[in-house]
């Protein structure tokens, strides 16, 4: 692989930004409803001058009040879930690390239904209560796979993939005993799912939240690229170690949290993601984090296409989509990292 | 394989040289060390006070067997770990209490088994060792780029600037590390038994080379090494470990005696003066009668 240079950074993302858009224009003109790709292109071109009133109604209504908020939503939890996922495989020096595998998904999606029993009438308690149990559960698993003061491969995966069981089963037991639920409802969004739709309050926060969070991860990906070759290392070559595992432990669950709160536990995007980008674009992390984050976004709004269009008109979550594209290559990764 | 000659000549720049003139440049005074589970419980390793002093240009082997408390003296010069007592100082500052930065800007560090996974490219890897100058992200600038290509002529390997870090043999591997710690343009080099993985004329090569870049760059250098013939070539100063205590420091003629030295490392040893008034160590053969 070339040498990262700022020029080829900013090609890159400059490049990978354009086929976002383009599936993003995609995922509006796929559908139950089909719309032409010319037609989309110049109703987005009305309401680029500010002429969106001229558009008829129903037709407003199917892809700019249904399709592109979903679609919106899609981009934030990938380019969130997919920068997580590529921040605890630095920390943790483990290509299988993605915050599904981990239980931090499902730690932060118990974490908000807690926070809902508890408060149910107080602003942000889903992001908070996510954030929360996403924060509990990372350090938990990260003390679970310590053996001797050494981190162990084995001991955290399964560490992770319990407690993602142990929090599932709660989840469950909280689901059936609560009463006066929507009960499929639920159960769609602990597969992950971008149906439900996102208050624009809490868009906003979204949004700000993963600027400051990816931004906070990006900051230190210079410490990030010598931390893989060994935290010793790293010590001795200048990098506050202490400091940038803990900057990105907690902006990595901040992430979580919110793609949690938001869509419920999408699998396996924080793992495949960051994955393909290192095949292709090698494994510098101040090309990886940016270009996971887009690539996550496009996946999330490609993938929630299919989830919408394959068994039109009913429709799949999106998490559905994702395992059965995810957990295959979870399962090759690893019989390869054990050879 | 090198001849006795070169040693004598490494062994002559130093006398050219009057050390003890010169200001300090690390000072390990009375500092000790121990590892306990937890705060009250009886250490499971202790490292009893330990001292010696360094100059530039110089030198210093840290010689022991297995489990001597080599390690622990190691982390102790290099500021990861505070002596419990005592003190560790560079130019005058305790390296403990230098920041992350500063210390790297200072210290480099060679391990045993520098693990070079990441980047793919050699002079990407020396370029690591500008990380403490560098700000943000860190993208090279031209001059991080002239003292990484000079940091790899210094170790004979320029043309090993675009080579992929998978082809080189371990020779060039350990050259490549080196490297890497001269661009970081310390002012102390620490290396933890560099020499494990080579062969023997790798070994004597990197040596040379060291003795060579302390003369010229004025670094200090501390190797630690259980080799006993390596050190007694190429150091200035031996300091003696067994079982976490400091038993002699000295230049290798005072240090080594045969019957200490048999003591400590537990094997029957010859050890004669060669030409360079610098001790030969060999190793004896139990002949059957030895054995209990």
């Amino acid at each position: 692989m070339r040498p990262l240079t700022v020029k080829r950074l900013l090609w890159t993302c400059g490049g990978l930004a354009l086929l976002l858009l383009a599936s993003v224009v995609l995922a509006l003109k796929l559908g139950a409803v089909p719309i032409s790709v010319t037609d989309l292109v110049l109703d987005l071109g009305r309401i680029a001058i500010g002429r969106a009133d001229e558009l008829p109604t129903e037709y407003r209504l199917i892809v700019f009040d249904l399709r592109l908020p979903r679609i919106l939503l899609g981009i934030l939890v990938g380019a969130a879930l997919s920068v997580a996922g590529a921040s605890f495989q630095a920390l943790l020096r483990n290509p299988l690390a993605d915050p599904y595998v981990l239980g931090v998904s499902s730690g932060a999606a118990l974490g908000s239904i807690l926070a809902l029993i508890i408060a149910p009438g107080l602003a942000l308690v889903t992001p908070l209560g996510a954030f929360i149990g996403a924060i509990a559960t990372i350090t938990g698993v990260y003390f679970l796979g310590r053996r001797e003061g050494q981190l162990d491969s084995t001991t955290l995966l399964l560490g992770g993939i319990i407690s993602a069981s142990f929090f599932s089963a709660i989840i469950l037991f909280l689901m059936t005993t609560l009463t006066g639920r929507d009960l499929r409802g639920i159960a769609y969004w602990l597969m992950g799912d971008l149906s439900t739709p996102v208050s624009p309050g809490m868009q906003w926060i979204f949004t700000v939240g993963l600027v400051a969070g990816i931004g906070a991860i990006y900051s230190t990906t210079a410490d990030l690229n010598l931390l893989l070759t060994g935290e010793r290392e790293a010590v001795h070559l200048g990098v506050d170690v202490t400091r940038v595992k803990l900057v990105v432990y907690v902006s990595a669950s901040l992430l979580t949290a919110l793609a949690v709160s938001t869509s419920g536990a999408i699998g396996y995007v924080g793992l495949l993601v960051p994955h393909a980008v290192r095949l292709i674009f090698g494994s510098d992390y101040r090309l990886l984090i940016p270009a996971s984050a887009l690539c996550g976004a496009i996946a999330i709004v490609l993938a929630d296409t299919l989830a919408r269009t394959v068994v039109s008109p009913t429709e799949l979550p999106v998490g559905a989509m994702t395992a059965m594209a995810g957990a295959p290559v979870f399962v090759y990764l690893l019989r390869r990292g054990l050879r | 394989m090198s001849t006795p000659d070169t040693f004598a000549h490494a062994a002559g720049g130093r006398e050219e040289q009057p050390h003890r003139e010169r200001a300090v440049r690390l000072n390990v005074e009375q500092a000790s060390y121990a590892y306990s589970v937890s705060a009250q419980s009886v250490p499971t390793f202790t490292l009893g006070a330990t001292s010696f002093q360094a100059h530039e240009r110089e030198i210093v082997a840290i010689l022991g067997p297995n489990a001597s408390g080599k390690s622990t003296l190691l982390r102790l010069i290099t500021g990861t770990i505070a002596p419990l007592s005592g003190r560790v100082e560079l130019d005058g500052e305790e390296t403990s209490r230098l920041d992350v930065r500063t210390r790297a800007q200072r210290i480099a560090v060679v391990h045993q088994e520098s693990p070079i996974v990441y980047p793919a490219l050699a002079g990407d890897f020396v370029l690591q060792g500008r990380y403490p100058y560098g700000r943000a992200l860190r993208f090279a600038k031209p001059e991080d780029i002239e003292v990484a290509r000079n940091a790899l002529a210094q170790v004979g390997a320029e043309h090993l600037w675009k080579r992929t870090i998978d082809e080189l043999s371990g020779g060039e591997k350990q050259r490549v590390i080196l490297a890497r710690a001269l661009a970081q343009q310390p002012r102390l080099i620490l290396l933890d038994e560099p020499t494990l993985h080579l062969d023997i004329g790798a070994q004597v090569e990197l040596l040379e080379r060291l003795r060579q870049l302390a003369q010229e760059n004025r670094y200090t250098v501390v190797v630690v090494t259980h080799e006993l013939g390596l050190a007694a070539e190429f150091a200035d100063q031996v300091v003696l470990l067994q079982l976490g205590r400091c038993l002699r420091v000295g230049p290798p003629a005072a240090v080594y005696q045969k019957e200490l030295l048999e003591q400590v490392f537990d094997a029957p040893l010859d050890v004669e003066i060669g030409p360079a008034g610098r001790p030969r160590v060999n190793l004896r053969a139990r002949r059957g009668e030895d054995i209990t």
